[in-house]
C-alpha cells in the first residue's frame, strides 16, 4: 500500500491517491490535496465533502445523482466547484474511496 | 520515461435511434457517465429515439414485450411470445423495469437530461427525424440545445480524441 505526506501527515492511499484509511483525513489535508488539483477550497467544498464523507461512513452508495438531495448544493453547482469530474475530485480530496457508480 | 503511449478519450458523440427504456437508458447512462468523467459530450436523437426527448412523451417511455427474445418472467423463466399481446402487459413489464431502475438509483428521463446538461453535456434533436414525425422545436424538452442536420452533427463531433457511438 503507497503512502503520501499531506501537512505533516503520512496517510495511506492506493495507486490512484484515494485515502484507504477515511479517519486518518483532516480539513488541512483536504486543503493539500486540493492544491495537486489546482483547486481553492471554500466553506461550499468542505459542505458538499461533509455530506458525501457522511453517506460514504454510513455505508451509502455515492451517486452524482445524490448531491441534488443534499441540501448543500445541486449538480451544476457541483460540476463548477469540482471542474471535469467532480465526483471523483471530490472524493480524493474528502479522503474516501473513489466511488463505483456508474451513475 | 515511458515510451508507452496514451489515447485518452476526450469527446463521445452518442445517436440514439430507438425510443424503448433499454435503448434510451443505453444512451443516457454513457452519456450521464461520460459527463461525469470530465469528457465532452454530444447526445444526439433522431428517428423513435425522439420519444426521448419529447417533452409529453419522455417519461413514459416503454419496453417492447412481443418478439424480445431475451426478456424474462420474474423467476428467470422465457416470456412468452403470446403473453406480450395481452392488453397491459407492455405497461405492466415497463412499470417492472422502472421500478428496479429506481431502487439503483437510476433517475427518470427528464431528470437524467437535467443530470447531462447540468454537467455540459449538450442534447441535441436530428432534423430530419424531426420533420418525419411533425415534431416542432416546442415540443422538446427544455434541455435540448438544438436542432441539428446530420452534416451540423458531424461539424460538433469533430476533434482529436472524439468517438461517435450509436447506441
Amino acid at each position: 500500500m503507497a503512502q503520501k505526506t499531506y501537512a505533516g501527515i503520512t496517510v495511506d492511499v492506493n495507486e490512484e491517491g484515494y485515502f484507504t484509511n477515511p479517519s486518518q483525513w483532516t480539513k488541512e489535508i483536504a486543503l493539500e490535496i486540493a492544491k495537486e488539483e489546482n483547486l481553492v477550497l471554500t466553506g461550499q467544498h468542505f459542505a458538499i465533502m461533509e455530506f458525501l464523507r457522511n453517506k460514504f461512513l454510513g455505508g451509502e452508495a455515492l451517486s452524482i445523482r445524490s448531491i441534488n438531495h443534499s441540501g448543500v448544493i445541486d449538480v451544476k453547482t457541483f460540476y463548477q466547484l469540482f471542474p471535469g469530474a467532480p465526483l471523483k475530485k471530490a472524493t480524493k480530496i474528502a479522503g474516501i474511496p473513489k466511488p463505483v457508480s456508474c451513475i | 520515461m515511458s515510451t508507452e503511449q496514451n489515447y485518452p478519450i476526450k469527446k463521445v458523440n452518442l445517436i440514439c435511434a430507438k425510443g424503448a427504456i433499454e435503448d434510451v437508458y443505453a444512451t443516457l447512462v454513457m452519456g450521464n457517465g461520460a459527463v461525469m468523467e470530465g469528457i465532452e459530450t454530444n447526445i444526439f436523437f433522431t428517428f423513435f429515439g425522439l420519444d426521448a426527448i419529447v417533452k409529453k412523451r419522455l417519461d413514459k417511455l416503454h419496453t417492447g414485450v412481443v418478439g424480445n427474445s431475451a426478456l424474462r418472467l420474474p423467476g428467470g423463466f422465457r416470456m412468452p411470445t403470446l403473453l406480450g399481446v395481452i392488453p397491459g402487459m407492455e405497461s405492466f413489464t415497463s412499470w417492472m423495469m422502472m421500478g428496479q431502475m429506481a431502487k439503483l438509483d437510476i433517475p427518470p428521463v427528464s431528470e437524467f437530461l437535467d443530470l447531462i446538461t447540468a454537467g455540459g453535456g449538450k442534447i441535441y434533436a436530428c432534423k430530419l427525424a424531426m420533420d418525419m414525425f411533425k415534431f416542432k422545436a416546442e415540443d422538446l424538452s427544455e434541455h435540448v440545445s438544438g436542432i441539428l442536420t446530420i452534416g451540423e452533427f458531424y461539424a460538433h463531433a469533430g476533434g482529436e480524441g472524439s468517438q461517435i457511438i450509436f447506441t
